[in-house]
């Protein structure tokens, strides 16, 4: 089955790398996948968007028109994406940042979590990334556990052992957040 | 080669396809590479920034698109694989320098990540400049060589053939992608350099200084008379050569096929997609994506069955089409869709376009 997650935010939230980690771990875990950025003229502020396809077989195209997932960081982003979601999708909404929508006409799957502030918990708000991560994949086990963890290992260890811990420890927080929604 | 690069040999990595252009150009050989700034192939530039001198090449940000292309004549003149990048507007502006590279005779890869046109136009892909890949681009009787990637994994893979050909064709070959397999992230295999690629070619008119030998002379100048009908004629023999010999495609389902759809590059990804899916509704769809644009790959056309419907997809307004027209028996059989300017012909109007011809 191909899954088709769209990730957007405010520049600097980390969407990209979040993006990353997501398809880096896909590839360890032998899935075809493609990420796709938005690019160009971007400037900080302003939202950053990327595009991950994870499948089993050959992927076309890496543009997702309709998603099978969104994952929206900040309130502009879900003003821009958030009627791009396919009936019974799953919308992971950063409450931190974004208003409570008013129930949607689609069915769809609300995880509306406070990102921005559990990562503040954590340690630093620069993990919430890494929180929805957790999160998402506590609820689509879209990748295993296990090989996110060490991709993000390997992203971690090029700053300090200190990012290490601290992002594990967001991906845990994230992680039972999303068992607990389920 | 540095320590990173050995750790990467045989290693699934993820990659952008600037990326990896760039990573199969150096594991080709290239050992010198001049560009300039210009979105969507930004990644290339600043790759080969990174990695060039660890294989003791030479990288230079020159000063303007003309600079990069005339230096890229002068190494390949001195015998090095060079090669250069830009996008739509960037690589008209190299025009004349692909023409005396022609001219001349030279080997040189050129790649053009397209963006929408014409004019600056803007970032998005397109597919907008086939004519101007395939037919010439500068002026004069010349052609490139010209490889449509559609995948990150096979822009690496073409590097090492479009090293190989040029060298051994003494042409330029372009590397045509676009916005998307530029940007896009997918896992690569990063072999070494197939067999067929990896013969070492002698270049014994390269200027490499004439101690002990007679000088050797570069021009693409002919003012005796003849001379540049001599040259001309050795050039269209080569071309013929080329077309005979290099023609590349992928294809399936065209056996019992009644709608045969034709597209390349990124806009193939979506058209393969559409007619797999098809296909499990028992439809008979299939697909033909050619892989050198030039030489066209007319072979692919060569069928009895004279009632298969051809459509052309492209994200342009009509480009390839033209080709497809001149490789079919009857070009009233060939159909289009295209759309630019940023904007991708997308499976649903593809599928209601194939839906109306199978009616």
């Amino acid at each position: 089955m191909e899954h088709r997650i769209i990730l957007a935010g405010a520049g600097g939230q980390g969407i990209m790398l979040l993006g990353k980690i997501l398809a880096e771990a896909a590839m360890k875990d032998n899935k075809t996948v493609t990420w796709l950025p938005s690019y160009g003229a971007e400037v900080r502020g302003g939202t950053a968007n990327c595009m991950v396809v994870i499948s089993e077989e050959e992927i076309g195209s890496p543009y997702i028109d309709q998603a099978d997932s969104l994952i929206i960081f900040n309130q502009p982003s879900f003003e821009r994406f958030g009627n791009r979601l396919l009936p019974g999708g799953i919308l992971l909404l950063n409450a931190s940042l974004v208003e409570k929508p008013a129930f949607p006409k689609k069915k769809i799957r609300l995880i509306y979590q406070p990102f921005t502030d559990i990562a503040m918990k954590v340690g630093s708000v620069k993990v919430a990334n890494i929180v929805a991560l957790g999160c998402f994949l506590a609820v689509v086990k879209l990748v295993r556990k296990e090989t996110a963890i060490e991709i993000i290992r390997s992203k971690a260890k090029e700053v300090s052992p200190q990012i290490i811990e601290l992002n594990l420890k967001a991906f845990e927080e994230g992680f039972i957040l999303g068992q607990d929604v389920k | 080669m540095k320590s990173n690069n050995k750790e990467n040999c045989f290693r699934k990595v993820l990659m952008t396809g600037n990326d990896a252009i760039a990573e199969g150009a150096l594991r080709a050989g290239c050992r010198f590479y001049a560009g300039y700034p210009i979105t969507p192939q930004n990644e290339l530039t600043s790759y080969m920034a990174i990695h060039m001198p660890e294989y003791q090449g030479v990288f230079i940000q020159a000063e303007s698109e003309l600079a990069a292309i005339n230096m890229v004549f002068g190494a390949s003149a001195a015998g090095f694989r060079a090669m250069t990048s830009s996008s739509s507007p960037g690589i008209s502006l190299k025009q004349e320098g692909i023409s005396y590279l022609a001219g001349c005779e030279l080997p040189a890869v050129i790649v053009n990540i397209m963006r929408g046109g014409p004019g600056l136009g803007n970032i998005a892909p397109a597919q907008s400049d086939y004519f101007q890949a395939t037919k010439g681009g500068g002026h004069g009787d010349y052609h490139s060589i010209v490889f449509a990637p559609s995948s990150v994994q096979e822009a690496y893979n073409l590097m090492f053939a479009a090293f190989y050909l040029a060298d051994k064709f003494r042409t330029p070959v372009m590397i045509l992608g676009d916005g998307m397999l530029g940007q896009m992230m997918e896992p690569v295999v990063l072999h070494s350099a197939p067999l067929e690629f990896s013969e070492n070619i002698d270049k014994p008119w390269a200027l490499t200084g004439c101690k002990d030998r007679n000088p050797n002379v570069i021009r693409s100048l002919y003012l005796k008379e003849g001379a540049l009908e001599a040259l001309n004629e050795r050039l269209q023999k080569r071309y013929q050569m080329i077309e005979k010999t290099q023609q590349r495609f992928e294809e399936d389902f065209v056996n019992d096929a009644q709608v045969i759809v034709v597209s390349y590059g990124a806009m193939a990804r979506i058209v393969k997609s559409v007619v797999k899916k098809l296909r499990q509704r028992k439809l008979k769809v299939g697909y033909i994506r050619p892989i050198t644009l030039w030489p066209f790959p007319v072979k692919a056309f060569n069928r009895k069955k004279t009632t298969v419907k051809y459509l052309v997809v492209e994200m342009s307004y009509g480009q390839m089409v033209e080709d497809v027209c001149l490789s079919v028996p009857d070009k009233k059989k060939v159909y289009f869709l295209g759309r630019a300017g940023g904007a991708i012909p997308d499976t649903g109007q593809i599928t209601r376009k194939i839906y109306k011809l199978l009616r």
